[in-house]
């Protein structure tokens, strides 16, 4: 079975379907690219594989094991998750990346060590003093990424890591998510940006109005698409 | 009466003077009385503190069927007046009443009980207000990062330190301002529970203005340098946004 799989998976925010039965399987360590238009649905499908919120019917495995509102605490360990928007603490760029390591109760030392490598990989370990709430836009962003891959969790979610980041911060971001991969894990990667996910990915999958459209290798996906929905995203015919 | 022939001004100017005289030469009875107000109030803004931000936290933080009518009634008692307050606890403590065997009707715990009824609400409402104004991507972002209950209080509870610390200025304002409530539990003894609200009270029914005025004084130094010292600390705290 896939790392993660997602069988006919509903979700609806008061009356209004947003994923309308989405099925996708996902291999252990494998990057893909989840594109599609605003609204299509992609956060709340990531936020649902991260068990923060349910869906009303359909399933969804992490490693094999269904995921309940009760195991999703725990299958949670194992997953770390870059919002849209991403918040940081107010405290130190440092104790930022820190924090989930100290309450896993790791060695002071392993936590330096740790941090320091999480910070090397997003090029931040000159700032690592500095007020995480005095940061630019691209600097958070990559210490969100610092926060939740310094825990070495097997599967990593990013909703949109690069918006609105200038070419210097997604070299940087699409570095570390390379490193991430090469390491053997999975990484879902929701972005708008669909040369980020021909330039990152293995496969990409794209959801349209809360239907999974297409799922394939990438090379397939922009040069032999077998939707013809598809072929219309690529060359941004769609209009949305 | 000697104010009749006096101004008011004279009498404020007289009761200035006469206020930094009794500062300045430590009177031990304006002492004592001012440090049992102090203490009296600082206790009970402190035990206000202590179950007032845990259970704001858990009220604002949690789910439960019946919260907005929980948080309606805490802040109901935010304005509740301190007689009635006076009122309950002299009920509860009087020989008769149910903690009538403790004996502490007229004693210095008494006025902490009773204040920190007044305290608690404040600060347990001031809480909740303060924790559901966070952001609420913050507490998801401590879920997806697997943090512990506890962890994740402290992380909350530390984003929204400001609004804590204004949650105990405002608690320590209403417990050291008030009279209502120690005058009823405390009865405004002489070197026992007279503090500086109950004993500006008294002086002022004697006709005993200018020693009114000092304790006046006293009182809003007294607040003045509490409510400083708090102050620079949250302003320490909104430095770094
Ligand atoms: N909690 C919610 N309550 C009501 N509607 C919601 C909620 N969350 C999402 N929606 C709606 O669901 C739809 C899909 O939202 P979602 O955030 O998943 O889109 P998206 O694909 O991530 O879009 P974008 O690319 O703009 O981030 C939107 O129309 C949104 O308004
Ligand atoms: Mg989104």
């Amino acid at each position: 079975m896939a790392y993660v799989a997602l069988r006919s998976v509903r979700k609806r925010y008061s009356d209004k379907e947003i994923l309308k039965g989405v099925s996708i399987d996902i291999q252990r360590g494998e990057l893909i690219s989840i594109v599609g238009p605003s609204g299509s649905g992609k956060t709340t499908l990531l936020r649902l594989i991260d068990g923060l919120d349910f869906p009303d019917s359909g399933e969804i495995f992490i490693d094999g094991i269904k995921l309940t509102m009760e195991n999703a605490p725990k299958l949670r360990k194992k997953v770390g998750m870059v919002f849209q928007n991403p918040v940081l603490f107010d405290a130190s760029v440092y104790d930022n990346v820190a924090f989930s390591l100290k309450f896993r109760g790791l060695p002071d030392d392993l936590i330096r060590q740790r941090v320091e490598a999480a910070l090397n990989l997003v090029m931040l370990n000159d700032l690592a003093k500095r007020s995480a709430l005095t940061l630019s836009g691209g600097e958070a962003q990559r210490v969100a990424l610092a926060r939740a891959l310094v825990y070495d969790p097997e599967l990593i979610l990013l909703d949109e890591p690069t918006a609105n980041l200038d070419p210097a911060n997604v070299l940087i971001i699409e570095g570390a998510l390379r490193e991430a991969n090469l390491q053997e894990k999975t990484v879902v990667l929701v972005t708008h940006n669909i040369f980020q996910a021909k330039r990152l990915a293995n496969r990409v999958a794209l959801l349209l109005e809360g239907e999974m459209v297409e799922v394939q290798e990438t090379e397939s996906f922009f040069n032999r698409p077998l939707d013809p929905r598809t072929r219309r995203f690529i060359d941004g015919d769609l209009v949305y | 009466m000697w104010c009749d022939s006096m101004g008011w001004i004279e009498i404020f100017l007289d009761g200035i003077s006469e206020a930094f005289g009794l500062i300045l030469s430590s009177d031990a009875e304006i002492l004592g009385i001012a440090a049992l107000s102090l203490k009296v109030s600082m206790i009970a803004t402190l035990l206000g503190a202590a179950f007032g931000v845990p259970l704001g936290f858990l009220i604002a933080s949690r789910s439960f069927y019946g919260r907005s009518l929980t948080i309606a009634v805490i802040n109901t008692f935010m304005g509740i007046p301190p007689v009635v307050v006076g009122l309950a606890v002299y009920l509860l403590l009087s020989s008769s009443g149910p903690l009538g065997f403790l004996s502490i009707l007229y004693t210095p715990q008494a006025m902490i009980l009773a204040q920190t009824l007044l305290t608690f609400p404040v600060v347990c409402g001031l809480t909740v207000s303060s924790i559901l104004a966070l952001d609420q991507r913050l507490k998801e972002t401590l879920q997806s990062l697997s943090a512990p209950k506890l962890w994740e209080a402290f992380i909350l509870l530390r984003e929204s330190r400001i609004g804590l610390i204004t949650a105990v200025i405002a608690a320590f304002g209403a417990a050291i301002s008030e009279v209502g409530a120690i005058m009823m539990v405390g009865g405004n003894i002489l070197g026992y529970t007279r503090a500086l609200t109950t004993a500006i009270m008294l002086y002022t029914n004697t006709g005993e203005f200018a020693l009114a005025i000092a304790l006046g004084i006293i009182l809003l130094l007294l607040s003045f340098g509490v409510n400083l010292a708090l102050t620079i600390l949250q302003m320490r705290y909104r430095k770094k946004r």
